[in-house]
């Protein structure tokens, strides 16, 4: 534990707001706890502008409003009003499902700078598979919408076994639209999609011919579409720099107003994730447990104490450290350099194997029945 | 590329300049990014205003600093700016 809080360099610059985990959607490889079920209350109106208000007067300044979804929120003018007043730039990273022109309009008044729109696939009918409801033709319109409204768009597909294959069409897709950039995120395992890996895991060949298409298309849209390509950690030899280095730069509140250093360090033991209902932001953010736990470099075990590299990487992300090896501060098994490499390729075997049986074992979709099933 | 020497240059629209009292500099802020900028690059991108070309930003400057010889940085800067899309031809 490092970084006492007098010495602090560093303040938070976005503050992600998960409004609330409730969801039409059913995507199973959800970043949302797995147990989700077990934290239904929501902060008020008034606490979120607090948290706001706090967040910005520290240094905060991009701000992700998410969920599940956000517009479930029926207060959620009245946040992107208070955020715009405050000098937020504020994103909504959202489903598109239920965004009607009228609240797209409602929201550019109160200030709302871009929207993120979801879209699963480049087909109905594995977009609706995916998502667990009919949404392909909406999220479609509101792309639209989105761009007539002069927001900057913003299209994020989410990339897997399932629809990996599909990304010449996904690519042409998002240029049709008119995205002004392109979010092509491979499956970061965590949460539902860490339950649901060996049936989302593409095979290393299918990583690299579709990451070869996403490249070479970037040249083609120049200008006009910026793609961002979030790599596949687990066919690379280093770790992400995860979150820009733990307590430097993040800051997630979840719904119930638990203060989290990331959005999955939920599923890490023993931080005691303080809560903004009872603490200001100043203090989570410089005194708290949680925000002091992997700072610096002094909680590292070797490889990484020693490795030259760990001002690069801070030792990759604790939550799948955590996930992959049982102990959450070990080296990420990614590093090609950690003793647990092997069981990044164990995982990437069993996936593998998962792929080729004839009978297919169902994707568990993130939902609260199964929510509930999972954390009984 | 060489910047067009009579196109007037305006700040994107789909990108925001800000002051940040926090961080004591002017940022570009966009979709989930953001931009730090030393005090020349945010003299220098407040001038787009779509009113300017090159020549004008370059004398406007060089006449706030109280300096000479700023075209060969500011147009360098600019076509930084315009591969970014930070601004565009107004």
């Amino acid at each position: 534990m490092a970084g006492s809080p007098n010495t602090n360099p560093h303040k938070p610059r976005w503050l992600l707001a998960e409004l609330t985990y409730a969801c039409p959607l059913q995507c199973p490889y959800c970043s949302n706890p797995v147990d989700y079920s077990n934290y239904p209350t929501e902060l008020s109106t008034e606490d979120w502008k607090r948290v706001l208000t706090e967040a910005r007067k520290m240094g905060a300044v991009q701000l992700g409003l998410s969920g599940g979804e956000p517009l479930t929120r029926t207060d959620l003018a009245e946040i992107v009003r208070h955020a715009s007043g405050l000098g937020y730039y504020s994103n909504l990273i959202t489903s598109g499902y239920g965004l009607t022109e009228a609240r797209i309009v409602e929201l550019k008044e109160a200030g709302l700078d871009h929207i993120q729109v979801s879209i699963q696939a480049s087909t109905q009918e594995l977009n609706d598979h995916i998502a667990g409801t009919k949404s392909y033709s909406h999220k479609q319109d509101v792309a639209r919408l989105v761009k007539k409204h002069g927001y900057p768009m913003v299209l994020c597909v989410v990339i897997h076994r399932k629809n990996i294959h599909q990304m010449a069409d996904i690519l042409k897709m998002a240029s049709e639209l008119g995205a002004d950039y392109l979010e092509l995120a491979n499956t970061q395992y965590y949460g539902w999609a860490h339950k649901n890996r060996d049936l989302l895991l593409p095979s290393r060949e299918q990583f690299e011919t579709a990451e070869k298409i996403a490249q070479d298309y970037k040249e083609t849209v120049k200008g006009k579409m910026k793609i961002y390509y979030v790599v596949p950690d687990y066919y690379e030899d280093r770790p992400k720099a995860c979150m820009n280095g733990w307590g430097t730069t993040f800051l997630t509140v979840a719904p119930d107003g638990v203060a989290l250093p990331c959005h999955s360090a939920r599923e890490l033991p023993g931080l005691d994730c303080p809560n903004v209902t009872d603490f200001s932001i100043d203090a989570i953010w410089n005194d708290s447990k949680a925000f002091n736990f992997f700072r610096g470099d002094d909680w590292m075990k070797e490889p990484c104490r020693s490795c030259s590299e760990k001002a690069q990487d801070f030792g990759g992300c604790r939550c799948q450290a955590y996930l992959l090896t049982g102990d959450m501060y070990n080296t990420d098994p990614v590093c090609s350099k950690s003793p647990n490499k092997h069981l990044v390729q164990a995982a990437i075997d069993q996936a593998m194997a998962s792929a080729e049986q004839t009978i297919e074992v169902p994707l568990v979709f993130r939902n609260s029945k199964n929510s509930k099933n999972i954390s009984n | 590329m060489a910047l067009n020497p009579d196109s007037l240059w305006a700040f994107s629209p789909m990108h925001r300049l800000q002051w940040e009292e926090a961080q004591q500099k002017d940022v570009i802020l966009y979709p989930e990014g953001m931009v730090e900028l030393n005090q020349s690059s945010a003299e220098i991108l407040k001038l787009c205003d779509g009113s300017r070309n090159l020549d004008k930003i370059v004398t406007d400057l060089e006449e706030k600093f109280q300096a000479h010889g700023l075209k060969h940085d500011i147009s360098q800067f600019l076509e930084v700016a315009l591969n970014n899309g930070w601004i565009t031809e107004h």
